[in-house]
């Protein structure tokens, strides 16, 4: 029961019930979606890029709690970085996920280091990272986690 | 009022039959309500396909010596043990496949590639699993075909008057699910099988949900072809079937060359075998075959009436219980249904009900059953599915409700 609490925290439960960011960036330049075929969660992640910097975010889609609340929580964590340092944050995020990293040094992101003990979830924690690193790129394809 | 009657059948005896409810997910009892997606092996299965290996290993139909005589003659009693089993008239209508994909694939390779021209027409319905829809798909694009979907009611039925109109002149193949893997529904496959015929339609059953649950009778359907699994069958996975009329499976051409489906072969051209071998092409699942025919007779010890009869009683025990809890949605309410039961809860995804009920030791599926159309009839992104074995008992579906309860605890 205690993994499930730590897996399932107020702030995760939160973003998950009022995602941030949902919708459109209305002054899109990068865009991608991705789906996670195991079960059929799909997030769109638009992004406003001006001179190398994430100047703004948003998301849509719908998928379970842990998928919402990374990829509103994501938002937030990106605006106002380099595309540089979104790319950084992705594998540090990934990281957090899959090995022993330092909660600590991850500010809100931190709530998600519960997901370490249910490895089949990990696919739901980045599929919108993957998808925004996607949009950076500006791949055509849409993205899965497999 | 309660619908927990007295079970029809003495659950601690086939509960023992089968090993892995023994192992304990997270230190609790495996509540292992995921059949649907394959099912528990008994002993017996496990004993079959190890005793065949320690005892009678050849490869079969090629030499002569005493085990290749040994491993033929299992394998072919295996197809006849088949055969019986969904009352096929002769054994050589019982081609050995993968499974139920491998089986479909076979007769639009086969039969779909021979029989459509342009503009012809093939019927599924919208309850269809991707292994039914996919491959008549492709065989559409290359012949130039139109797939067209019989829709279902709110209740989860097919609409059978929407099918009679559909059903024509064009109409080259009907291929429908007997028991839907999502809904639960149990088609009138019977009756489909009538109105396709008179339209002079071949009809294909999909029917790796409905052996499982009930007898099957291919004689008394009429169907043309029909396919299922060995693993849903409490028998081993990489087995299934394909029972196909021998008329019709004579004038197919064969699906793969290689060993052992020819008559003859010279460097120009070969002959092929008559019957279910021209469809085997290559070292068969022996053992697969073997652990197949284990499962049939298993479940014949305890009578598919009674297998169909406590699925029935599981089915109507869980339904009441899930109904009562708040939030939750079945999808799915056929009068005719089988122990499949869909449901998503309003405070809860699918998948976030899955990771919750996991560590209770309770296995479901979550997702879109690899059904995404259907998903997209229901206006759902997922479902959470739980599904019946024999082996499943009222503990289990109480155990799924109050599972269900923490979750809405948690996410409440």
């Amino acid at each position: 029961m205690n993994e499930l609490r730590d897996l399932y925290q107020e702030v995760i439960l939160d973003h998950a019930r009022n995602p941030r960011n949902f919708g459109e960036c209305a002054l899109s330049t990068n865009r991608a979606v991705g789906n996670n075929t195991l079960c059929g969660d799909r997030v769109e992640i638009s992004l406003q890029v001006n001179g190398g910097v994430i100047v703004n975010a948003a998301f849509f889609g719908a998928g379970c709690a842990i998928s919402t609340a990374s990829a509103s929580m994501m938002t937030e964590a990106i605006k106002g970085k380099t595309v540089t340092d979104a790319l950084t944050l992705f594998e540090r995020f990934h990281t957090l996920l899959t090995e022993s990293a330092d909660a600590d040094d991850y500010g809100k992101l931190a709530v998600f280091a519960g997901v370490r003990e249910f490895p089949i979830r990990v696919k739901c924690a980045t599929l919108a990272w993957h998808t925004m690193k996607a949009a950076l790129e500006n791949s055509d394809d849409e993205v899965t986690t497999e | 009022m309660s619908t927990k009657t007295e079970p029809l059948i003495d659950i601690s005896k086939v509960r023992a039959d089968f090993p892995i409810l023994s192992e304990r997910p997270y230190g609790k009892r495996l509540i292992y309500l995921d059949s649907a997606a394959t099912a528990q092996k008994p002993h017996a299965v496990i004993d079959a396909v190890g005793r065949y290996y320690s005892e009678a290993n050849a490869n079969v139909n090629r030499a002569s010596h005493f085990l290749a005589a040994k491993a033929t003659d299992a394998y072919e009693t295996a197809r006849s043990t088949v055969s019986c089993f969904i009352n096929a008239p002769s054994v050589e209508e019982i081609v050995f496949t993968r499974g139920t994909t491998e089986s479909i694939n076979l007769v639009a390779q086969t039969f779909g590639r021979a029989n459509l021209r342009e503009g012809d027409e093939i019927v599924l319905s919208q309850m269809e699993h991707h292994a039914n829809l996919v491959p008549w798909q492709l065989v559409a694009q290359e012949r130039g075909a139109i797939l067209k979907f019989v829709p279902i009611d709110e209740r989860g039925d097919l609409c059978l008057d929407r099918l009679r109109e559909m059903v024509g002149e064009r109409t080259k193949i009907v291929s429908i699910t007997h028991v839907s893997n999502v809904l639960g529904t149990i088609n009138p496959v019977a009756e489909i099988v009538r109105l396709a015929h008179e339209a002079g339609a071949a009809v294909m059953l999909d029917g790796a949900q409905a052996v499982p649950h009930m007898s099957v009778d291919v004689s008394d359907l009429d169907c043309d072809f029909y396919a299922f699994s060995g693993h849903k069958l409490y028998g081993p996975t990489g087995i299934g079937v394909l029972y196909g009329k021998a008329n019709l499976l004579d004038k197919m051409p064969p699906y793969q060359a290689g060993g052992d489906m020819i008559t003859s072969v010279s460097f120009d051209s070969s002959s092929f075998k008559t019957g279910a071998h021209k469809f085997e092409a290559g070292t068969p699942n022996i053992a697969g075959a073997i652990g197949l025919a284990a499962a049939i007779d298993y479940l014949n010890s305890i009578g598919m009436d009674t297998v169909k009869a406590w699925d029935a009683q599981l089915l109507e025990h869980a339904t009441e219980l899930l109904s009562g809890l708040p939030g939750l949605r079945i999808f799915g309410t056929s009068k005719e249904k089988a122990g499949v039961i869909s449901f998503a809860l309003d405070c809860a995804h699918p998948h976030d009900i899955a990771t919750i009920l996991d560590r209770e030791g309770i296995a479901i599926r979550a997702g879109h059953h690899c059904a995404q159309p259907l998903m997209g009839i229901l206006k759902e992104p997922a479902t959470a599915r739980a599904s019946f074995g024999i082996y499943n008992d009222f503990e289990d579906t109480e155990a799924l409700a109050v599972g269900l309860r923490k979750v809405a605890e948690i996410f409440g």
